[in-house]
């Protein structure tokens, strides 16, 4: 009866939440709130929200290393740019190059081409797979480090494409925020759902022991494939996004240390934790911009700090990975979900000490 | 195409290979005893790199005192590297030992950054390796004539201590089975940082001749052979390091062959060691010299 | 009728013969067990059957159709399933869904439709769901369904890895040392669950254990193996008087 009433208070209290979190967002998005560049840092963040939690679903839950995140994103973000760019500015922005001509000619909506994105990700992503997943998975992480360099090289090379090193401006941009935040809680959601059905179970099982998971009959290269792929749709469609934020693609934003910042979230929020990766994904994201200052020569008193100069915040960035990953390992929450059980039992145990040591005082 | 130039290809394809070869030999080493890919190793190289810049050009010191020098202090990077990254993980899942392999990689790509800046700089010239040696129209330096030599010593010394010696036989056995290998009372520790000492070493030796050829000294310059070199080191056959050093050779010429043969394409040079790779794996996953590797149940 | 039989199989690592001519024909419906020294190649066999190595030569059949070659996940689709001598559950995972994932290998309808809880999903994941609670609760570990299986007692752990082998609805088990660090009275229960679980799911058992008392009263058969080679095969009374199976285990001058 306790226990009734106890589910019925965490449902209403994640209502509330719900509802303050849209509307917060709607508030930001009809601009009562904020300037420009937090709804960017915001919808950047939800962004990464997406690639991060598929990152986690092909490294938290399949056990697969993969670092392909940056190349599949770039797959995306130049569909989103090559199809959307309105017919009439294209002759002024392929001006070195003429476009491919069958390209010229096509012109998709927003959505479409964003789905195609995330497709052609998948297709990649299956291409890659096939090779690399079928005897020795630990090959992945170079054989994805390698398409995301790969990807940049064609890139830059395919002009009549990609425009190459001048990249494609003029990218529509998106009229509100909830493009982004919807597209977001799609994603997780569906993600979600996916890793709490019977595929998901057999990804966690692989992620075990994959000898194990191999004699309960699963396919262990069919799954593999199957995460991974999956991965690389939702990479695509983040790709996609950040495309229509940014307006602009060239083949520069898609170096592969871009992957590391999705690393960085999964291993902050706990590999195999969906709730942590979401909370993680906004504290790195905001964190990243807050750092900015650690870039910039910084005068204390008259006194030239001498940390402080270009660099340093990547410095920071890549030294918080390490210690992430030596001292803290399960990072936020570890394989666990975020839940009103787990805060209150948190703040229970929070209480209780206290009550303990003011005893002993 | 001109003999001349044909030849004068075909020195530079073997020259660099060789260079792949003397990089893969340590990642061929840690992988076969951890089964770690090592990201930093690229790093590694990349720091050597830096360390001859300020030997030779900041201190001033002569070629040969700053080589010693060189070697030295990328071999304590190397195993400063395994001790603070690595051994605390020893126990830890496989995917937390590769997430520290990638933080060190990136930590160090960072820290080049910030301490030297991104602005390349330039390679001291070791005069004795860059001056040119002329058969009839054909002229190399030498760097290009000594490197591919240097390598098949090295790879002599290494196969002579992991053939001959006594920490030798225990890498070797560590890296039949790691677990069994402790159980027996080899040090593996010791092991352990006998293959970095190694491989950094080698490392070291590959930057000072690469900068001879590439005179140019950059923060990310360790990514893309730290790539390709571990592809060698696959096609080679994982752990074996005369695989490594085939590997390196044939992966080198490849590259110079596509530039050669096919100029249209010199942009897209970056792109074989990945395709090989994906061959490799697909055709004969163990390498050309690999044994097949069995999981214990 | 044999279920499981093993042809003339040869197993080589490198220069080391794990396996050499090693023919077994395990009997439907019946309770066999092989057994031999440690280092006999008793797991290798295993490894063999369930498809984890292929063997350099010779074939094996199951209900007369060859399996050699066939990768692990396909031969348990086809009825072989097994336990492992070191436990290999999913430690981090509940005991419901250990059993579930067994499960998997009958599912039906593909990823995005189970990902979109469509009906006929929702509908396999419910019939997937009961049968693995009739599962728990007739082994008795019902009330630990939400229990990390980690956090089980060994025992408990051990009997989890036999319901998961039998979730697959296999119908030849291999137990791979099913008594390991058991005690006496534990191996007592043993012997009556496997006997249980034969008659009522209508199994084949083929099982490696070294608790000899176990072994004797249960196996309908027993295969002796040492050294890679079949050294003995009966029942429980052929095989203990046999000379060169006490040989093997006590040894003549050295020390097995």
């Amino acid at each position: 009866m306790i226990d009734q009433r106890k589910k019925h208070n965490f449902k209403l209290y994640n209502i509330i939440i719900f509802i303050v979190f849209v509307a917060f967002i709607t508030a930001l998005d009809l601009k009562f709130l904020g300037d420009d560049y937090v709804r960017r840092v915001l919808s950047l963040a939800a962004i990464y929200t997406i690639v991060s939690v598929s990152m986690n679903l092909v490294n938290g839950f399949t056990g697969l290393f993969s670092l392909g995140q940056a190349g599949f994103m770039a797959v995306g973000a130049y569909t989103v740019a090559i199809f959307t760019v309105p017919l009439e500015k294209r002759a002024a922005i392929f001006y070195v190059v003429d476009q491919n001509p069958v390209l010229a000619q096509i012109h998709l909506p927003f959505v479409v081409a964003l789905i195609l994105g995330g497709l052609l990700s998948a297709l990649i992503a299956i291409l890659i797979g096939i090779p690399v997943l079928r005897l020795r998975s630990d090959y992945l992480a170079i054989a994805t480090l390698g398409f995301s360099e790969i990807i940049r090289i064609i890139l830059t090379n395919a002009k009549s494409i990609t425009n190459g090193a001048l990249g494609i401006k003029g990218i529509p941009e998106m009229p509100t925020m909830w493009v982004f935040f919807g597209v977001m809680i799609l994603s997780v959601t569906l993600i979600v759902l996916l890793i709490n059905s019977s595929y998901g179970r057999a990804f966690k099982a692989i992620r075990e022991d994959e000898i194990a998971a191999e004699a309960m009959g699963i396919n262990l290269f069919k799954h593999k494939v199957m995460s991974f792929a999956i991965g690389a749709f939702f990479a695509g469609i983040g790709g996609g996004l950040l495309a229509s934020l940014l307006g602009t693609v060239d083949p520069k934003q898609f170096y592969f240390t871009m992957t590391y910042n999705f690393l960085l979230i999964i291993v902050l929020g706990g590999m195999g934790s969906i709730s942590g990766t979401v909370i993680a994904s906004f504290i790195v994201t905001i964190g990243l911009e807050v750092l900015r200052f650690f870039d910039e020569p910084l005068t204390l008193l008259g006194f030239n700090i001498p940390l402080f100069r270009a660099g340093f915040r990547m410095v920071i960035f890549s030294a918080l990975l390490m210690i992430l990953v030596l001292f803290f390992r399960n990072g936020l929450l570890g394989q666990k979900e975020l839940s009103w059980d787990m805060i209150t039992s948190w703040f229970n145990k929070k209480t209780l000490r206290r009550k303990e040591k003011g005893g002993a005082l | 195409m001109t003999f001349e130039i044909f030849m004068q290809q075909l020195a530079n394809g073997i020259s660099i290979g060789s260079l792949y070869a003397l990089i893969a030999i340590g990642y061929t080493m840690v992988y076969g005893i951890l089964r770690l890919i090592n990201f930093a190793h690229g790093d590694i190289f990349m720091m050597a790199s830096y360390f001859m810049v300020f030997s030779m050009v900041n201190f001033g010191l002569p070629w040969y005192v700053s080589m010693v020098i060189v070697i030295i202090a990328t071999i304590l990077l190397g195993v400063l590297v395994e001790k603070t990254a690595y051994k605390p993980l020893r126990n830890a899942p496989r995917m937390s030992i590769m997430i520290s392999a990638i933080g060190v990689s990136f930590l160090l790509e960072n820290l080049a950054t910030y301490l030297f800046t991104g602005v390349p700089k330039g390679f001291p010239d070791i005069a004795i390796l860059t001056q040119a040696i002329s058969f009839g129209n054909i002229s190399f330096s030498v760097a290009t004539l000594v490197t591919p030599i240097i390598t098949l010593i090295l790879l002599y010394v290494v196969q002579f201590i992991t053939n001959k010696t006594k920490i030798g036989m225990a890498m070797r056995a560590s890296s039949i089975d790691f677990e069994t290998a402790r159980l027996m009372g080899i040090n593996i520790n010791r092991v352990i940082s006998t293959t970095f000492v190694i491989g950094s070493g080698l490392a070291a030796v590959g930057a000072i001749l690469w900068g001879s050829k590439y005179p140019s000294v950059m923060p990310l310059m360790g990514v893309m052979p730290g790539l390709k070199c571990f592809i060698a080191a696959v096609l080679g056959g994982i752990g074996n390091t005369t695989g490594a050093v085939l590997g390196g050779f044939i992966l080198g010429m490849a590259e110079i062959m596509l530039v050669t043969f096919l100029p249209s394409l010199t942009g897209y040079r970056d792109a074989i060691a990945f395709i090989i790779l994906i061959v490799v794996l697909l055709v004969k996953p163990t390498g050309l010299l690999g044994e097949k590797v069995t999981d214990k149940v | 009728m044999g279920i499981l039989k093993l042809d003339n199989i040869k197993m080589q690592f490198g220069g080391v013969v794990a396996l050499n001519n090693l023919n077994i024909d395990v009997e439907k419906g019946k309770i066999e067990a092989l057994i031999g020294p440690n280092g006999a190649g008793k797991t290798t066999a295993f490894n063999v059957i369930t498809g984890v190595y292929t063997p350099t030569s010779g074939d094996v059949y199951y209900n007369d159709k060859k399996i050699t070659g066939l990768t692990p996940d396909k031969i348990t689709k086809m009825g072989i399933a097994r336990t492992f001598q070191n436990i290999r559950l999913f430690k981090n995972l509940t005991v419901l869904d250990n059993i579930l994932i067994a499960n998997h290998l009958h599912v039906k309808s593909n990823f995005l439709s189970h990902t979109l809880r469509m009906p006929w999903s929702r509908q396999e994941e419910k019939n997937m769901r009961e049968k693995s609670e009739m599962l728990l609760d007739r082994l008795g570990l019902l009330s630990l369904k939400n229990e990390i299986a980690s956090s089980l007692p060994y025992g408990e752990q051990r009997k989890l890895e036999i319901a998961r082998a039998l979730a697959t609805d296999a119908k030849l088990l291999l137990l791979d040392e099913p008594a390991a660090g058991m005690n006496p009275s534990e191996t007592m229960q043993l012997s009556n669950f496997i006997h249980d679980i034969r008659d009522e799911f209508q199994l084949t058992i083929f099982m490696i254990e070294h608790h000899m008392d176990l072994v004797m009263e249960i196996s309908d058969k027993i295969y002796v193996l040492d050294f890679g080679e079949l050294i003995a095969q009966g029942t429980a009374d052929e095989v203990k008087n046999d000379p060169r199976v006490i040989e093997a285990y006590l040894g003549v001058e050295e020390d097995a």
